[in-house]
């Protein structure tokens, strides 16, 4: 028995090891001095002071900002509004509305790449910020939608009756009772809502327009180009931020619980 | 409790609409889309075809999906075989060490995709680290070129999707009872025996969700193999792209994404078949 | 070992009550009562309910006087909870009305009611602690904050839970958060508090001497108590009047010696009470086990059969089989009895130890 644990351990070890060397990398050669990443010209800064000075890389966060921000808005009103309205009657229609709102997360993200940029166009909508919206808010309801729906269920219905037993208006146990009880699922599905939104490449080369580009997709289109050392630079201060919401997350307990039982 | 119509449509009319409207609505019109032919510029004129996916039958094509589930089996299976004992073990640990393990996971996880394969770029390219390493302790003597080749694409196809498995096996491994192994072998199993007979039917939930949310995105990730795989790899996801972008065919496109979206529709038809639930586990 | 003969005692010295197991039934008297008008404070006409097509209250009438603990006793399904929660406001009834002080609240919401409810499972407010619990009520009806805070201080004390103000709910022991449960339901002084099952959760010990707080409690306040509970000896001790529930209507209502002593069915004397069913040709006949004589008296006529012996709770159980197929039970306090298994002995018992039921199994 001894020695199985400390095989598991050395495997889970090199496993964790393998999986932060390109990470660590990363930040290794964010300071590397030399254009070429094959070689290692010294100890510098430059990378990150180039960075700073181009305006792209900064309208390209701010677009992906604004657009996280829209569509976990859209997405925690939405699933948030829906997994509430499902929770009490339970017929076919809700069944397969809930069905298809799932659809989103459950085919490859080229797929809808393809319906939105030919829905968009069928629909004469202008490719831009509103275009990019509506497509990240789709694959982000479901999950705001999944894990509150799971919170629901496993919540403690009678705490409920009990406040409204004791007087209050539905209302008022809404907003002392259920919201307190569904607001870490509610947090987890926007923290996940934004990480998926600020990373998607696939969906937002479809339906963003000429004017708009978001930060992943000028990533893409760099690394696709060539060679780009500031792309390190930019990579270690999303790595800081990761772990910055990460921390947080997991302070107010988003993270880690998994939806949440009751006691 | 009595719930009046008044007070749930208002709540159930947002998640209605927008489904309808903006998922609903427009995989009809893919579908609608794919049989339809293409125009002069670009769009689609409402003349029926099913020249498109005659198209698709074109061993050129075919060969594309060939090498596109090649590729996700291939990358699902190692996968599996790296994530499962660590979501196992992982499940094993101490309270204090899953936390551990949780936030060490949590950050390839949340960090950008691209970012990270920007690391494996780093470590691929000729005269990259990889080489550099490997000429060092003498296992070979000029660059490898390791960047833009099959072994690439699929090193980055793990690399990116492995979190899933290993949070999908530990999430259904957390909730196992381990007394029940331990039974197992009080009546006479053999520790192998064990693990089949409880352990791994146990956990196969977790397994199968993890399968899931790692071939089903594998078949579509085609800028893992734009990026490390150059034009060598060419996936059904790429080829996808490539219709709209430079070929600028949007009814071919359409009818590659119904054919995609029909063999994943399967996939995940013979997964609720097997494990009786809508949802893969350990999503979140 | 103890062995008991027989022939040395009374029927009457061997059962557990006065006066052969039956309190006369003058001294009872609320249950004959209070069904007054003026002293009436909760009526339920006729109330109905089906879930789905299965019907689960089929037209419950009562009427319960103020002051009064009156106690749902029924096995589980038989629609004691779901009577709980239409007089509560949480289900609607399908048909029938509620009248609450002669006034019918058929259409006020559960929070419009000046009725409470003390849930099976607590349903304390996980996110709120003790004080916030208690005060949840008085916060609702804007009391102030000073008035609050004095009156769950003062109730706490009185559910002996004193200085537990900032406990956080999961910190407490199912007694306490019993104790907080029921403290945050009588707070707000309600005309009617319903219990469901509230002891139901915890263990025997702790049931007994919260049995007794409650009923403590019931006497200080002078609050009507609607009490849920499928444990008979709890109904018998607590209540001024039971209300035999099956199959959603109530078979029997009366004082706990009505019921114990004059079972109208078959069914309540054998729920209630344990007791045989003996049925002749034209009658049906209940005794309660303690009742039964073993040879000896002039009354043990009918020839049985030893067929198994038990103990439990302090108590010898004999069965016995009667030569056309019926079963009989005889209890003995004690831990032996000279019988053996298959042993022939001749039983009977006292004409009035027989109360006459209707037979309804």
């Amino acid at each position: 028995m001894k020695k199985k644990i400390k095989l598991s351990w050395i495997y889970i070890g090199a496993v964790t090891v393998l999986m932060y060397v390109p990470i660590v990398l990363t930040v290794v050669y964010s300071f590397n001095e030399s254009r070429i990443s094959s070689v290692w010209g010294g100890f510098s800064w430059k990378w990150y002071l180039e960075l700073f000075r181009d305006d792209n890389i900064a309208r390209a966060l701010k677009n992906s900002l604004i657009l996280a921000f829209f569509c976990c808005f859209a997405a925690v009103l939405i699933g948030t509004s829906g997994a509430l309205g499902m929770r009490k009657r339970k017929n076919r229609l809700n069944g397969v509305i809930s069905y298809l709102s799932l659809i989103p997360l459950m085919i490859p993200e080229i797929i809808l790449g393809v319906v939105y940029l030919a829905a968009f166009s069928f629909m004469n909508l202008p490719f831009g910020m509103l275009t990019l919206v509506i497509a990240h808010t789709a694959f982000c309801v479901p999950y705001v939608f999944m894990i509150v729906r799971a919170r629901l269920e496993g919540m403690d219905q009678t705490a409920e009756e009990a406040a409204l037993d004791l007087g209050a208006s539905k209302m008022r146990v809404f907003f002392d009772i259920t919201l307190p009880a569904i607001f870490p699922a509610a947090a987890s599905g926007v923290l996940l809502s934004f990480a998926a939104s600020f990373d998607d490449v696939v969906i937002s080369i479809f339906v963003t327009g000429a004017s708009v580009n978001t930060l992943p997709v000028m990533i893409y289109t760099r690394m696709k180009t060539g060679v780009t050392p500031e792309i390190n630079a930019l990579a270690v201060f999303i790595l800081a931020a990761t772990a910055v919401i990460i921390g947080i997350a997991s302070a107010i307990g988003a993270i880690g619980q998994k939806g949440g039982t009751d006691q | 409790m009595a719930e009046s119509r008044k007070t749930i449509w208002p709540l159930l009319l947002p998640i209605y609409l927008f489904t309808l409207v903006f998922v609903f609505a427009p995989l009809v019109y893919l579908v609608v889309l794919s049989f339809m032919t293409r125009a002069e510029v670009w769009g689609a004129v409402p003349r029926l075809t099913l020249d498109n996916y005659k198209r698709i039958l074109e061993p050129l094509y075919l060969r594309v999906f060939a090498e596109s589930i090649r590729l996700a089996v291939s990358s699902t299976a190692i996968i599996l075989l790296a994530g499962y004992p660590f979501g196992y073990f992982m499940a094993r640990m101490s309270p204090r060490w899953k936390k551990r393990m949780m936030v060490l996971l949590m950050i390839p996880f949340w960090t950008s995709t691209l970012i990270r394969l920007n690391g494996w770029i780093i470590v691929f390219r000729s005269n990259g680290v990889l080489d550099k390493f490997l000429m060092a302790l003498g296992l070979t003597d000029r660059p490898l070129k390791l960047l833009y080749s099959y072994p690439a694409v699929l090193v980055g196809m793990v690399y990116a999707l492995l979190p899933y498995m290993i949070l999908s096996v530990y999430s259904s491994a957390e909730k196992m009872d381990w007394s029940l192994t331990e039974a197992a072998r009080d009546l006479g199993a053999g520790r192998f025996q064990a693990f089949v007979t409880i352990t791994l039917k146990h956990t196969l939930p977790g397994v199968l969700s993890g399968v899931i949310l790692t071939f089903i995105p594998s078949m579509g990730l085609f800028f893992i193999a734009d990026l490390l795989g150059g034009n060598k790899i060419v996936l059904v996801g790429s080829v996808i792209q490539e219709q709209l972008t430079k070929g600028r065919n949007l009814p071919f496109a359409a009818a590659l994404s119904v054919v995609l979206f029909v063999l994943t529709s399967l996939f995940i038809a013979l997964y609720r078949r097997i494990v009786h639930t809508g949802e893969p586990e350990g999503l979140y | 070992m103890v062995v008991f003969n027989l022939t040395q005692f009374s029927g009457k010295e061997l059962t557990a009550l006065p006066e052969n197991g039956r309190i006369p039934r003058n001294l009872v008297g609320i249950g004959g009562r209070i069904n007054t008008v003026s002293d009436t404070i909760l009526e339920l006409k006729k109330i109905k309910k089906s879930f789905g097509g299965n019907t689960v209250l089929n037209g419950l009438d009562i009427s319960i006087g103020r002051g009064e603990f009156l106690t749902l006793l029924g096995a589980s399904g038989c629609g004691k909870t779901t009577t709980l929660r239409i007089i509560a406001g949480l289900e609607q009834p399908d048909g029938g009305d509620i009248l609450l002080d002669g006034e019918s609240i058929l259409s006020k919401e559960p929070n419009r009611r000046n009725v409470n409810t003390v849930f099976q499972n607590y349903a304390l407010f996980p996110n709120m602690n003790v004080e916030k619990n208690i005060g949840y009520g008085l916060k609702i009806r804007k009391r102030p904050k000073e008035e609050i805070r004095r009156r769950v201080k003062e109730m706490l004390e009185m559910v002996q839970l004193p200085g537990f103000e900032k406990r956080m709910p999961d910190e407490l022991s199912g007694g306490q958060r019993q104790r907080v449960a029921i403290a945050r339901a009588v707070i707000n002084q309600p005309q009617v508090l319903l219990l469901d099952e509230p002891l139901g959760a915890l263990d025997l010990k702790l049931r007994r001497q919260m049995q007794l707080e409650l009923k403590r409690l019931q006497k200080k306040l002078g609050i009507t108590f609607i009490y849920i509970t499928h444990d008979q000896e709890e109904a018998i001790n607590m209540s001024d009047r039971i209300a035999v529930m099956r199959n959603g209507v109530f078979e029997q209502i009366g004082t706990p010696n009505e019921i114990y002593d004059h079972p109208e069915t078959s069914y309540v004397a054998d729920f209630v009470g344990n007791a045989n069913i003996y049925r002749t040709p034209d009658k049906t006949y209940a005794i309660r086990s303690e009742n039964i004589l073993l040879g000896g008296e002039p009354e043990c006529m009918i020839p049985a059969v030893v067929e198994e012996k038990s103990f439990a709770g302090g108590q010898l159980r004999i069965l016995f089989a009667l030569e056309d197929g019926q079963k009989i039970t005889a209890s003995r306090y004690g831990i032996d009895y000279d019988l053996n298994t298959g042993e022939r002995i001749a039983i009977g018992w006292k004409e009035a130890s027989a109360a006459e039921v209707i037979d309804n199994g």
